[in-house]
């Protein structure tokens, strides 16, 4: 998609954006903002995908269907067995609903950066540096996730229906966390997602690697953690952070203890780890962007 | 622009050495090229193990569950699950399940012409690299999964010699469908041109029906046999290991490789027919 993913931005920028205060006439002298201009990128890219129609289609359904297979794989071990690790279905889709729309929202927002390394292989990546914009705002603009929107929205219901069914009372605080808990893990999946990805600079064939925290830690966190064991639970709960994104918030929801003895108030500390995540994302990019070399292809 | 006929149907392989020599060429040539991607074979392993930890607590939790209740998750028991999971992981690697647009991006970018004025039919001139390609898989993508899960749970191994010779024809079959079923939802660039959601198509169907994500036996039996017989997918990934881990008798795993190689030679098939409709209406785009 590199030829499509180019959209050239013909008009001349400002040397700097327009202030916040500048009056609408003031604007249209300068039709070019920065907003715009990200505006005109992004609209390049919804009209291109939007062209090849039968595929766009297939892309939209398939993504939707994608998570549907992980749903599809929750519901297919809870045939063979009525609870797994002291979790019954409804409990363990709560905590899958969780993950899930957080996987989602991240994926929609930056989920394109996972693209990083071919934009370093193929050089486009220099030409993204030589404009007056901001690096990480324009890769995510130059490949719009527009087919993931689907599935933020079969997200958001799924973990409705998983709230209904799993009987969580409808307190202030429960509906509060029910709102915190998803935007939370959409940041701190978001950092992981800049982060590993910002293994390319340095690591120009680092294929899938990226995928083992981003779309591992989703899995990781779509499951109640009593399943795992030992130093693997240890050390992607506590040590990365994936226990506060899904598991514990579910447990105040579900208003009960946790099995393996977490305090009770780990469930409210996501967005601290978000902002502590996104904080060290985005030094990690920062260092990334100061140490790219070109391939010079 | 030009119209492009068909110059590969001429028959140009004359004799078994020539035919050998090809094979080896070209398959060497596909073992060549991806030994050097030497970096992406280790981030692919490294994510291939994580993704086996991740699946073997999953499956563990459900052998556990259902040992708690005195009975067995399909007919695997704990040991099995774990065999299960990583050779999974490191066949994904050796079938290569996901991630290979060559054709697809030589159709887009017009390239495609060269293949055909080879003297090789393009069905055989990309399947022979693919196997080589195969090979080097599996002694680097499939033998690591293998060790680390190996390492860190108690796996189980073939207790019947036959299982392995058996084994081998297995994956070797399953890299055929896997290469098969990659050439045709390529191949629709050729009518498509943009081919994502085709891709994005297969590998949902590859990883779900094929039992990546869990074994096609879970399911109700009308619907595993459904999707035994009348899909390719479980010849994927399903069959090889249910060889493996012994889920049959022998007279149960020879049934499966007939089923399998019936999906390889259906699916080679449709592949030649494919190639030969799409040259007849192959405009090349572009200067």
């Amino acid at each position: 998609m590199a030829e499509a993913a180019a959209p050239a931005v013909d008009e001349p920028h400002p040397s700097r954006p327009p202030d916040e205060t500048d009056l609408p006439a003031a604007a249209a002298e300068a039709p070019a903002s920065t907003f715009a201009i990200y505006r005109a990128l992004a609209r390049a890219q919804v009209r291109a995908q939007a062209s090849y129609r039968v595929s766009f289609a297939l892309d939209l359904v398939s993504n939707v269907v994608f998570l549907g297979a992980d749903l599809l794989t929750v519901l297919v071990v809870f045939q063979q067995v009525p609870v797994l690790a002291g979790f019954s279905l409804a409990e363990a889709l709560l905590v899958f609903g969780l993950s899930s729309l957080a996987f989602s929202l991240a994926d929609l927002a930056v989920g394109n950066i996972e693209r990083m390394k071919h934009y370093v292989r193929t050089g486009l990546l220099d030409a993204v540096l030589i404009r007056p914009l901001g690096v990480l705002s324009q890769l995510v603009v130059l490949d719009i996730g527009l087919r993931r929107l689907g599935r933020v929205a079969t997200g958001v219901a799924m973990l409705a229906f998983a709230a209904n069914r799993a009987g969580v009372q409808a307190t202030p605080a429960n509906l509060l966390l029910l709102v915190i808990a998803p935007l939370a893990g959409a940041v701190f999946f978001g950092a992981v997602f800049v982060a590993t990805a910002t293994v390319a600079f340095w690591w120009v064939e680092s294929g899938e690697l990226s995928a083992a925290l981003t779309y591992g830690g989703r899995d990781f966190t779509a499951y109640p953690m009593t399943i795992y064991g030992g130093w693997f639970r240890h050390l992607l709960a506590f040590g990365l952070g994936f226990g506060l994104v899904a598991y514990y918030p579910a447990l105040i929801l579900l208003d009960r203890p946790d099995p393996i003895g977490g305090p009770w108030w780990l469930g409210w500390c996501g967005p601290v780890l978000a902002l502590a995540a996104a904080g060290v994302a985005t030094l990690v990019w920062r260092t990334g962007v100061r140490h790219y070399r070109s391939t010079g292809s | 622009m030009g119209f492009i006929t068909a110059t590969a149907d001429r028959l140009t392989i004359r004799n078994f050495t020539e035919t050998a020599r090809l094979i080896r060429t070209l398959g060497a040539a596909g073992f060549r090229r991806f030994s050097t991607y030497r970096q992406a074979t280790v981030a692919a392993t490294v994510t291939n193990s994580m993704f086996g930890f991740l699946r073997t607590y999953v499956m563990l939790a459900v052998a556990g569950s259902a040992a708690a209740l005195g009975t067995q998750a399909a007919g695997y028991d704990a040991p099995r699950l774990v065999t299960y999971v990583w050779a999974g992981q490191g066949l994904i690697g050796v079938v290569l399940l996901w991630g290979w647009t060559d054709l697809a991006d030589r159709i887009r970018s017009g390239d495609v012409v060269t293949d055909l004025l080879r003297p090789v039919h393009p069905v055989l001139g990309y399947l022979l690299p693919d196997l080589g390609r195969a090979a080097y898989a599996l002694l680097t993508r499939f033998t690591v999964p293998i060790a680390v899960g190996a390492l860190a749970f108690d796996m189980y191994w073939p207790q019947r010699a036959a299982t392995y010779p058996m084994f081998a024809v297995s994956v070797v079959l399953a890299t055929l469908v896997c290469f098969a079923g990659r050439f045709l939802v390529n191949a629709a660039a050729y009518w498509l041109l943009d081919s994502r959601g085709v891709l994005v198509a297969w590998a949902v169907c590859s990883g779900v029906l094929g039992g990546l994500y869990f074994p096609i036996r879970f399911l109700p039996e009308w619907a595993a046999t459904a999707l035994y017989l009348g899909t390719p997918f479980p010849s994927l990934l399903q069959v090889p290991l249910d060889v493996l881990v012994e889920r049959d008798a022998a007279a149960g795993q020879l049934g499966l490789l007939a089923l399998q190689a019936c999906w390889a030679a259906v699916l080679l098939a449709a592949c030649v027919a494919v190639q030969r409709r799409a040259e007849r209406r192959l405009v090349v785009q572009g200067g």
